[in-house]
């Protein structure tokens, strides 16, 4: 199967460049770091949400976050790529657009979960032990939601002559996705304007079935989430295998 | 099959711009042929299209047999590029680089590592193949393209402007290898190329281009011969071209500034009449006419001016960023 060896050449690459840029791992986990122990801790120290400490209550939202912001992210690499000009030998190799766009949202999931599983063990730092079924399951559902997003990425970043037109989108995108996720307050009681976007918002299903794997409290039935997830990772990949036909 | 590439009528625009113009090459195998022609030609349209990364708006080619329209993987799998912008990893070693490739090209797990010692070992760059090729300098990445280029055994490599802002000793070395590969690696070689000594040096046969449209092709030699002979320019006081008209051999005359140039046909017979003609001069060069005197008589330009102004590609790029 010559289109797997393929894949697993573009994954590779990924890979191997994620390996050498360390700066990469170190600044997408430091913001994370400053929400949880900052920030939740900062009012952890007086705020509870359903009996839970607050830190320990957005500790699945930060999860989700930080996996959202490197995966979109991830998509600005095949810009740099293109303006580098390393994208021409991949284009005109004999590789169906969908082989190239296969291996590249695999090597940005691998690198999104490196991170995730940092930010997994970081949960002792909290005081917070996630059993191993638990971890597993969590680190699923966090390679889902890489998936989507990493699509998503990709395709901005398929359609974008410059790094600097992808940041302004990605941060148009990447903001409102985290903050109507629900990562920072619960769903329930909200101004129904809020209520509406945050169901309409695919992020609040990850962290949904987040809080239920890692800290018992839910909004929605797991297999809601699942489903919700596995739809939106789905059209994201279709929509991507799409773009990567067009792309120049 | 007997042309390695053959193009019917190919013509490329951008928008209400030209870039090439009906263009109709046939190339034998086993050549080196050149596409010679300044910058904004359209010598990197016309490889682009024939590497199937721009699709011709009108007419096709055929590259090793396989339509560049119907059979693009075919034409894909079939050739070697080495690019103008070096498009080699720079976070990656130079055998990482080859290794990727490999795979990409599917080239056979059991050749696969030989294959890449014999590209390394081809273009000297065994030494540094564990190095990050962001340590590398520019000639030697652009060894490791060719390296790269050459490693799936195509059976057609384009290289596109190959020596482009290398220093002479460099250039020298890259010539060394591509004037052996056709007979070495069985592969026939388009390039293309501003430089008139490259296409002189390397090129079996050339097409001059110029403003998308291939206006002579020819092998160096005769295209030369074209020209009408010999170059002699006398520089003199009194630049009066009047009374070197008539003299045997003499098929053009110029003036330029203080000197006039003279085409002359079998000049070691006729150089005397015409110093004799010439009276008191103050300086004589005699030289072979060159690729340049081809172009020259050819378009009535020079092709080195032509080069610096910058020209379809320029105004392309231009519209690009318009947009």
């Amino acid at each position: 199967m010559s289109w797997m060896e393929g894949v697993y050449a573009l994954w590779l690459r990924e890979v191997k460049v994620f390996m050498r840029e360390r700066s990469r791992i170190v600044t997408s986990i430091f913001t994370p770091m400053l929400w949880i122990f900052v920030f939740g801790g900062g009012l952890g120290s007086t705020v509870e949400i359903k009996g839970l400490n607050y830190q320990v209550y957005i500790y699945p939202g930060i999860l989700a976050m930080s996996v959202l912001f490197s995966s979109v992210f991830f998509g600005v690499y095949i810009v740099w790529d293109r303006k580098i000009d390393i994208l021409k030998e991949v284009l005109v190799a004999p590789l169906s657009r969908r082989t190239i766009f296969i291996g590249k949202v695999l090597g940005g999931c691998t690198d999104s979960m490196v991170q995730a599983c940092v930010m997994l063990l970081m949960s002792l730092g909290i005081g917070l032990y996630i059993p191993p079924a638990a971890f597993l399951l969590a680190l699923s559902i966090l390679f889902l939601l890489a998936l989507s997003l990493v699509s998503m990425g990709l395709i901005i970043g398929s359609l974008m002559e410059s790094p600097e037109g992808f940041n302004m989108i990605v941060s148009f995108l990447v903001f409102p996705l985290f903050f109507f996720s629900g990562a920072l307050f619960p769903l329930e009681n909200l101004p129904l304007w809020l209520s509406t976007v945050t169901y309409i918002d695919p992020v609040t299903y990850g962290v949904d079935a987040l809080r239920t794997v890692i800290i018992g409290v839910s909004q929605f039935p797991l297999y809601i989430d699942i489903l919700v997830l596995g739809g939106f990772a789905l059209s994201m990949f279709t929509v991507g295998t799409e773009a990567f036909q067009h792309m120049r | 099959m007997e042309y390695a590439i053959e193009t019917f009528n190919l013509t490329k625009r951008f928008k209400n711009i030209t870039a090439v113009d009906e263009i109709n090459i046939k190339i034998r195998r086993g050549e080196i042929f050149g596409l010679l022609g300044p910058n904004g030609a359209g010598k990197t349209t016309t490889i682009s299209m024939l590497c199937t990364i721009l699709k011709p708006t009108e007419g096709t080619a055929t590259v090793n047999g396989y339509d560049i329209l119907r059979e693009p993987d075919d034409v894909r799998r079939s050739i070697g590029i080495v690019f103008q912008q070096p498009s080699v990893d720079d976070m990656l070693t130079g055998r990482e680089n080859l290794y990727l490739h490999a795979l990409w090209y599917g080239v056979p797990k059991s050749i696969r590592e030989k294959r890449i010692d014999e590209v390394l070992k081809l273009v000297g760059l065994e030494s540094r193949q564990h190095s990050l090729v962001k340590t590398y300098s520019g000639g030697m990445r652009r060894r490791l393209e060719i390296a790269r280029g050459l490693l799936h055994l195509p059976k057609v490599l384009f290289l596109d402007e190959p020596t482009l802002g290398l220093d002479p000793q460099t250039r020298e070395n890259i010539w060394e290898y591509v004037e052996g590969m056709p007979k070495k690696h069985d592969v026939t070689i388009v390039l293309t190329t501003h430089y008139m000594d490259e296409a002189e040096r390397l090129c079996d046969r050339i097409a001059i281009i110029d403003q998308g449209r291939i206006i002579v092709s020819d092998t160096p030699e005769r295209l030369k011969e074209k020209v009408g002979g010999d170059i002699v320019c006398l520089k003199m006081e009194n630049p009066d071209p009047e009374r070197f008209k008539g003299i045997c051999g003499v098929t053009k005359i110029d003036v330029m500034g203080g000197r006039v140039i003279i085409t002359l046909r079998n000049s070691s017979e006729n150089l005397k009449a015409l110093l004799d003609a010439a009276g008191k001069v103050e300086g004589v060069e005699i030289r072979p006419s060159s690729l340049n005197d081809v172009f020259l008589s050819y378009t009535g330009k020079d092709i080195r001016q032509e080069s610096g102004e910058g020209g379809i590609a320029h105004r392309i790029m231009r519209e690009r960023v318009a947009r």
